[in-house]
């Protein structure tokens, strides 16, 4: 019989983490954001962190005080990101990140966004470094090998492999099958081919195994390694405003499943 | 915004999807471009992508009625059209990179006469904020940009050279600011409309580079 992937809490799922590891943060927009294993990391304490996610924080349907990249920033478990983002994106923002960036006590690789997902896409593929056309010509790519394909320069990007990947998924079955829902998929099921150790919270409650249609899921569970249920609020963190998240149990708990 | 003259933000873009052709795919990045999704394209079918995955969104919801595991790649919570897919992030850039995308409509700080244009870094910053901008930048088989027609401080975006770093090189077609409809053109940059309340000598003031311009220019073409 082999070990259940169902974990009992968010704490237990990250409890042997150690320290200088790299960890990829699923989510785009606060969608598929693992906000509840941001906040579990956080309390668990892993330091000298190396962090890659599109950006540093969520977006802004996210509660003031949930759990972000910034969580961990601040409690400087974090020693290097690897993002598309390491600066605001309007005058008005300001980023925690920022202020420990600018200070030297947090390395910053900034990455194209298509260039980040080929490059864990590649880690999880088994291909060690592609060519691409993003970046060509900018500041990005000086001093860097280019190479001419059919009369166009490439730049050479190597695999992004990660020990970890911590994302968020709508359904999962109990072999790790998951399901994303609308824009939830982004990043996720990358990091997760991408990740040594795969770590999800789950939506929905965890499936029987074989409850998703083959045709149906979206990752397979041979990426897939600890799953956990997020518990309806406040104890689960959930991208949305408090009539919605009550709506949503009671249409859960009358079975409109 | 820098100078309330001219068109608004929405005119703008209504002008540049006037560009779209039927069946085309277009993805708009942040900030401005995204108002480029509430146009009325009449009988075009017009398809947007975005780098999150989303292929096919159409207008924002209407507020109460978001759904909220679907938003487009500037966070805002948008609607599904019929005939719409969702992919993974590597796929949508893929999508991209191997030029699937027909235009792509940027926001930039700096815009060359030679095509080059400047969104990812203001000048000194630590860090930047690239998003998908290079990616689209280099791949897409149009880049059209709307933007201010000056900066907060009234200096000009238009420009000779970029003075800040570039996002790519030689790629922008077309610029939409408030002031006017611009074109990026072998010889250089030309101004192909004019808003309805400003006048030739007033872009000529507020741009940084030589325009070439017609004896008679035309206004911004606007709906309604």
């Amino acid at each position: 019989m082999p070990k259940s992937k169902i974990y009992p809490s968010f704490d237990a799922a990250v409890a042997d983490i150690p320290d200088n590891v790299t960890i990829g943060f699923g989510g785009f927009a606060v969608v598929g954001q693992p906000v509840n294993l941001y906040g579990a990391l956080a309390k668990q304490g892993a330091k000298g962190l190396t962090c890659v996610s599109n950006g540093t924080r969520g977006g802004s349907t996210l509660a003031e005080d949930a759990p972000t990249m910034e969580a961990l920033i601040k409690n400087d478990q974090v020693v290097k990101v690897v993002c598309a983002f390491t600066a605001p994106t309007r005058a008005s923002q300001r980023l925690v990140f920022s202020e420990y960036y600018e200070s030297g006590r947090i390395d910053a690789e900034l990455v194209p966004q298509g260039t980040l997902a080929e490059r864990m896409r590649a880690a999880g593929s088994g291909i060690p470094a592609f060519y691409t056309p993003a970046a060509v010509g900018t500041e990005l790519a000086e001093g860097r090998e280019t190479r001419i394909f059919n009369g166009r320069e490439y730049l050479l990007e190597e695999a992004l492999p990660l020990d970890y990947a911590f994302i968020r998924a709508y359904q999962a079955d109990a072999f790790g099958n998951l399901r994303f829902r609308r824009s939830q998929r982004n990043f996720n099921p990358i990091m997760a081919m991408a990740a040594k150790v795969t770590i999800v919270e789950v939506e929905e409650d965890i499936l029987p195994s074989g409850a998703i249609d083959p045709d149906d899921v979206h990752l397979s569970g041979i990426y897939v390694h600890r799953l956990v249920k997020v518990p309806p609020p406040p104890e689960g963190w959930w991208p949305m405003r408090p009539a919605e998240v009550a709506k949503r149990n009671a249409e859960l708990q009358g079975g409109a499943r | 915004m820098s100078d309330a003259k001219g068109l608004t933000r929405q005119q703008m873009c209504d002008r540049l999807a006037m560009e779209f052709e039927d069946g085309w795919i277009v993805n708009l990045g942040i900030g401005i471009p995204t108002l480029c999704s509430n146009c009325d394209f009449g009988d075009r079918q017009i398809i947007f992508h975005s780098e999150n995955g989303v292929v096919g969104y159409g207008p924002l919801t209407a507020p109460g009625r978001e759904d909220l595991h679907l938003v487009n790649a500037g966070g805002q919570h948008v609607t599904m059209n019929p005939g719409s897919a969702i992919v993974h992030h590597a796929d949508a850039f893929g999508m991209i990179r191997s030029g699937r995308i027909d235009v792509t409509v940027l926001g930039a700080y700096e815009v060359a006469e030679n095509g080059d244009f400047a969104n990812w870094k203001m000048g000194g910053q630590k860090g930047g904020g690239i998003g998908g901008a290079m990616d689209l930048a280099a791949c897409a088989k149009h880049v059209f940009v709307a933007m201010e027609q000056t900066t907060r401080r009234g200096g000009p975006r238009l420009v000779e050279r970029c003075a800040i770093p570039v996002t790519a090189k030689g790629v922008v077609d077309l610029v939409i600011t408030n002031y006017g409809l611009f074109a990026i053109t072998p010889e250089g940059m030309a101004l192909k409309e004019i808003a309805p309340d400003v006048s030739v000598d007033e872009v000529k003031a507020t741009t940084g580079c030589n325009l070439i311009i017609p004896s008679e220019v035309p206004p911004v073409r606007l709906r309604g």
